[in-house]
């Protein structure tokens, strides 16, 4: 296949690429959107296994048809409520791949750049690999605090800023070194040293977040996987993973900022970690909490006519979202308004409450973002709040000491009466301290989500 | 310990002290509980009922009396009709009694009541704070008395209460106006406004204007400053002028409303008198007063205590007894009410009851404990009253300075100023090679910007699971390099390629998984 036609074949790919992300504007494309980012790999794969530059195809297919079986197995066996988990391996395989796909290229020695170009060659490789070894090892522990292999407490080392710089520069000196030594056919120790650092960097970047700040974690590593394929389409001089690349990376990093911006959190501040730790300052909670039982809610239920949902990390704890599309059915059948508040970052990834309901078939034309309800609360007779703590804090309003303060929240408490399922009284994930939960209009129903629904369920049916 | 529950004895009273459902809560609580039979049958609950959750039944309510530790009731002790002796009499030496009392009304009761030694808990005597809400017998009882007017006024009132436009002409709503809006006014306004009628309401409160609007109600603004307030919240007397301006008010209002429901009640003290004859004879024909404060004298002048008349064509009704009138849904609240008095008596679930005279709730309710009057507790503390503020003014202060090392203009020129020496340097030293694919990278960046706003935030997990499939790409890197000759290269290539198709399958097959699930 000639060099130009592979070129064209790229540009298709590449159209096709960024179609499947335009797609996602709206859940009907969306569909579809998929489809063409489906077509756009396959050609991108096939035009390049065509390629003059291949020959040894056995090696190829084997490898693609694991993988791919590998993935496909993955897709088709993964819970709604594990997403998160499956989407930070991923990221991990794709940070493992650029560091591999940096290695092989570093050993290529029939490269014949030569001056400022041999240069900037090995600066990509170095950065490629660079960036691939933290998106992996950053990954892999992300994986482990969403599938709680690892405490989501966020483990704060002393000095810990200063340990990041001493990092920062050790891979920049030895960077310099990789340079020096290339220049004589070397160069492999200072890289081994630097995938080192790299690794451990990941890892003490990702530890030190707390577990609310999930969210933000998440989509930063999307955005890093993208930028280590950039980065090793310069390596490569390919302009597809280039152009892929940068498109994941900034998709990551805009989802970042929506992260960030919802929790009112500085992105830099999210990275530096320790949310959560601070702010002993703000107010203790002090008052009462009223329970009610399974039986009462199905009452204050029946005797509303607009019922607002916001389901939080707890409902996927539990897997209560089929019995809640059970419930909100039968309300609905009963003429209710039913609706849902989906605070953006409810949940440890971002849309994962989103998912979660569409999986238990709730009609996402119920599903409203904060933005579009919270001017509506006064309207609302009872809201339930499944799971869910920081993102119903009021605190967050009105206690400017509160550690998170100015964050925006479901104002839920301006309904007639909110009804709180919770396990217990312990604090959410940021370890604050909850002033809804002893409000007068305010009703706790203790016990796990889903049994609690359950009951619920039972009582709205007998 | 056993709970008696008598028989109420006054002439009409229907309620009953315990509902089959409190009760097995109470057994739950480790007490036993007896019933005089026949207790709850005004109420439509039959002796039957309560054997099933374990309550015991007793013949006469001399044994009930007797037997008990505790008895609890819904009227005060009064002349037992059959037996021709006082109730008090039956109360054992030292007895308990949980029971509406009115100490300041009945003080012979009360002497009575301590020379027995008894312990006497008054439900009318419960403190008003958040806390002591669900045990506020006097809320759930007012709760029904505000609902049971608008149903008497209904039954006397000649017309629909909703405004109608039929075949056969025009129905003109009705205007109700209700006058106090403590608890009976605010249930008033509820079920007025429920059956479709116009709703007006008056209060001398200020702050409950925005209660009444949230019932939907318009509130009457009268033009004078003075606070209402008392305490516990708690109507006060007002001044003359003030009566005056109000009265006035009403006098308007009477020529104008259909139907008027008085609920003012100043604690202690017997019920103002707020609608006058006038104010009646200038009401239209055929409307309807309901008086629920007459057990005090009642608002109107004209009222009549427990009886329905008729004046000036204006029914005025002076029942006391509206609770009663709704036996079964009184004696339930009431049931629950002081069924959660007792989870306040026995903090251990042990059977035990103690009085615990440090808590604000029971001490309050407490009138007479083993013989000794304490009645009135001492004025309750507001618990709405807001904690005072302490060092938020000097944390303030500390932060500025922190800001002002760098002005403003400067931080936002700082990134701008790297970004540009930075591109500047990749300009100076860069070969043409590179910059191509750096234009490309650059315009790719912005491509991703503008396409990935669009994303509706519901995908955003969709988007994620996407762009990793994506980002698969890599994969090309190693297609490219898996047929280099060196062998070591092959194996790393085919590594990469391995673990970057498990991405490209996982992320798109997965996002298909996901985008299936999304539906209308």
């Amino acid at each position: 296949m000639s060099h130009s036609l592979i070129t064209m074949s790229y540009i298709v790919a590449t159209i096709l690429f960024i179609f499947s992300l335009s797609g996602l504007s709206n859940q009907e494309s969306a569909r579809k959107g998929n489809y063409y980012g489906m077509l756009g790999m396959a050609i991108a794969i096939v035009v390049t296994a065509l390629s003059p530059a291949v020959s040894s195809y056995p090696i190829l297919i084997v490898a693609l048809l694991i993988g791919g079986t590998i993935g496909a197995f993955a897709a088709s066996k993964v819970e709604m409520t594990q997403m998160p988990e499956l989407v930070a391996i991923m990221h991990s395989l794709v940070g493992m791949a650029a560091v591999l796909v940096g290695y092989a290229n570093f050993m290529d020695t029939s490269s014949t750049l030569t001056g400022v170009e041999k240069t900037i060659h090995e600066i990509e490789i170095y950065v490629g690999i660079l960036i691939g070894a933290v998106t992996f090892s950053g990954s892999v522990i992300a994986f482990g605090k969403l599938s709680e292999r690892i405490s989501g407490k966020p483990m704060l080392l002393p000095a810990r800023h200063w340990l990041n710089l001493g990092l920062l520069i050790a891979a920049i000196v030895l960077g310099w070194m990789f340079l020096q030594e290339t220049e004589t056919g070397g160069g492999s120790l200072p890289l081994w040293i630097m995938t080192a650092i790299a690794l451990l960097f990941g890892i003490h970047m990702v530890m030190a977040i707390g577990g609310a700040d999930m969210p933000v974690v998440v989509s930063m590593l999307n955005s890093y996987s993208g930028w280590a394929a950039a980065a090793t389409g310069f390596m490569l001089s390919n302009d597809l993973l280039i152009v892929t690349g940068a498109l994941v990376g900034s998709s990551g990093a805009i989802l970042s900022y929506i992260m960030c911006r919802a929790m009112n959190r500085h992105f830099l501040s999210v990275i530096a970690g320790g949310f959560g730790t601070s702010g002993g300052s703000s107010a203790v909670v002090e008052g009462e909490v009223t329970p009610v039982n399974a039986e009462e809610t199905a009452q204050l239920l029946l005797d509303a006519k607009n019922i607002m949902i916001i389901p939080g990390y707890g409902m996927a704890v539990a897997q209560a979202q089929h019995t809640v599309n059970e419930i909100t059915k039968l309300l609905r059948d009963k003429g209710k308004k039913v609706g849902f508040g989906i605070h953006p970052v409810a949940g440890r990834m971002p849309g994962h409450m989103n998912v979660l309901l569409a999986e238990a078939k709730v009609p996402y034309d119920i599903v409203y973002e904060m933005d579009e309800i919270n001017e509506d609360w006064d309207d609302v007779d009872v809201s339930i709040v499944i799971g869910a703590n920081d993102i119903v804090n009021p605190s967050a309003l009105d206690d400017p000491n509160s550690p998170i303060a100015g964050m925006p929240v479901l104002e839920c408490w301006k309904g007639d009466t909110t009804i709180v399922l919770k396990r217990s009284m312990a604090s959410g994930y940021a370890g604050v301290g909850n002033p809804l939960f002893v409000l007068e209009n305010t009703r706790m129903l203790f016990g796990d989500a889903n049994a609690t629904m359950q009951a619920v369920l039972k009582a709205l049916k007998g | 310990m056993k709970i008696g529950i008598p028989k109420e004895i006054h002439p009409g009273e229907k309620r009953v002290a315990t509902t089959p459902e409190a009760a097995e809560q109470i057994i739950k609580l480790g007490f036993s509980v007896l019933l005089e039979s026949g207790a709850g049958l005004e109420a439509n609950i039959s002796d039957e009922a309560y054997q099933e959750v374990g309550v015991e039944i007793v013949e006469s309510a001399k044994t009930l009396w007797k037997s008990a530790d505790i008895v609890m009731k819904v009227r005060a002790p009064e002349q037992h009709p059959e037996l021709a002796l006082d109730e008090i009499d039956l109360l054992p030496e030292g007895g308990r009694l949980i029971s509406f009392i009115w100490p300041a009304q009945n003080e012979e009761l009360m002497q009575k009541l301590a020379a027995k030694n008894a312990t006497v808990l008054a439900m009318d005597s419960v403190p008003r704070m958040s806390r002591a809400q669900k045990l506020d017998a006097l809320s759930s009882m007012a709760n029904i008395a505000g609902y049971r007017a608008v149903i008497e006024a209904a039954q006397h009132f000649g017309r629909f209460f909703t405004g109608q436009i039929t075949a056969a002409g025009k129905i003109p709503p009705a205007k109700v106006l209700v006058i106090g809006a403590g608890v009976a006014g605010l249930a008033a306004i509820g079920a007025a406004k429920g059956m479709g009628a116009i709703v007006r309401a008056f209060d001398t409160r200020p702050e409950v204007k925005e209660q009444i609007e949230s019932m939907d109600a318009e509130f009457l603004m009268l033009d004078f400053k003075e606070e209402g307030s008392g305490t516990g919240g708690y109507a006060k007397v007002m001044s003359k002028e003030f009566i005056e301006a109000e009265m006035a008010l009403f006098a308007r209002q009477a020529m104008e409303v259909d139907i008027i429901i008085t609920t003012a009640l100043i604690p202690g003290k017997p019920a103002p008198k707020l609608i006058t004859e006038g104010m009646v004879e200038s009401m239209k024909p055929g409307s309807v007063i309901v008086d629920l404060a007459s057990e005090q004298g009642g608002n109107c002048a004209l009222t009549e205590k427990d009886k329905v008349v008729v004046k000036h064509g204006v029914t005025i009704i002076g029942y006391t007894d509206l609770p009663s009138r709704l036996a079964n849904q009184a004696s339930q609240l009431y049931g629950t009410n002081l069924r959660h008095l007792l989870t306040d008596l026995c903090p251990d679930k042990n059977g035990e009851i103690n009085v615990n005279m440090d808590d604000e709730v029971i001490r309050g309710a407490t009138v007479i404990k083993e013989g000794k009057i304490t009645w009135p507790p001492p004025p309750p503390k507001l618990s709405a009253a807001p904690a005072p503020q302490t060092e938020a003014p000097a944390y303030k202060t500390e932060q500025e300075p922190k800001k002002s090392i760098i002005p403003c203009w400067l931080k936002q020129l700082i990134p701008l100023a790297i970004g540009g020496a930075a591109l500047f340097g990749i300009g100076a030293v860069a070969p043409a090679s590179f910059m191509t694919h750096f234009t490309v990278f650059v315009l790719a960046c912005f491509v991703g910007y503008q396409v990935i706003w669009n994303v509706t935030p519901a995908l955003h997990t969709p988007l994620m699971s996407v762009t990793n499939a994506i980002s698969g790409i890599i994969v090309i890197g190693a297609l490219i390099q898996v047929s280099a000759p060196d062998q070591n290269i092959q194996i790393l290539a085919g590594l990469a390629i391995l673990i970057a198709s498990i991405n490209i399958a996982g992320g798109f097959l997965v996002t298909r998984r996901m985008l299936e699930m999304f539906r209308k």
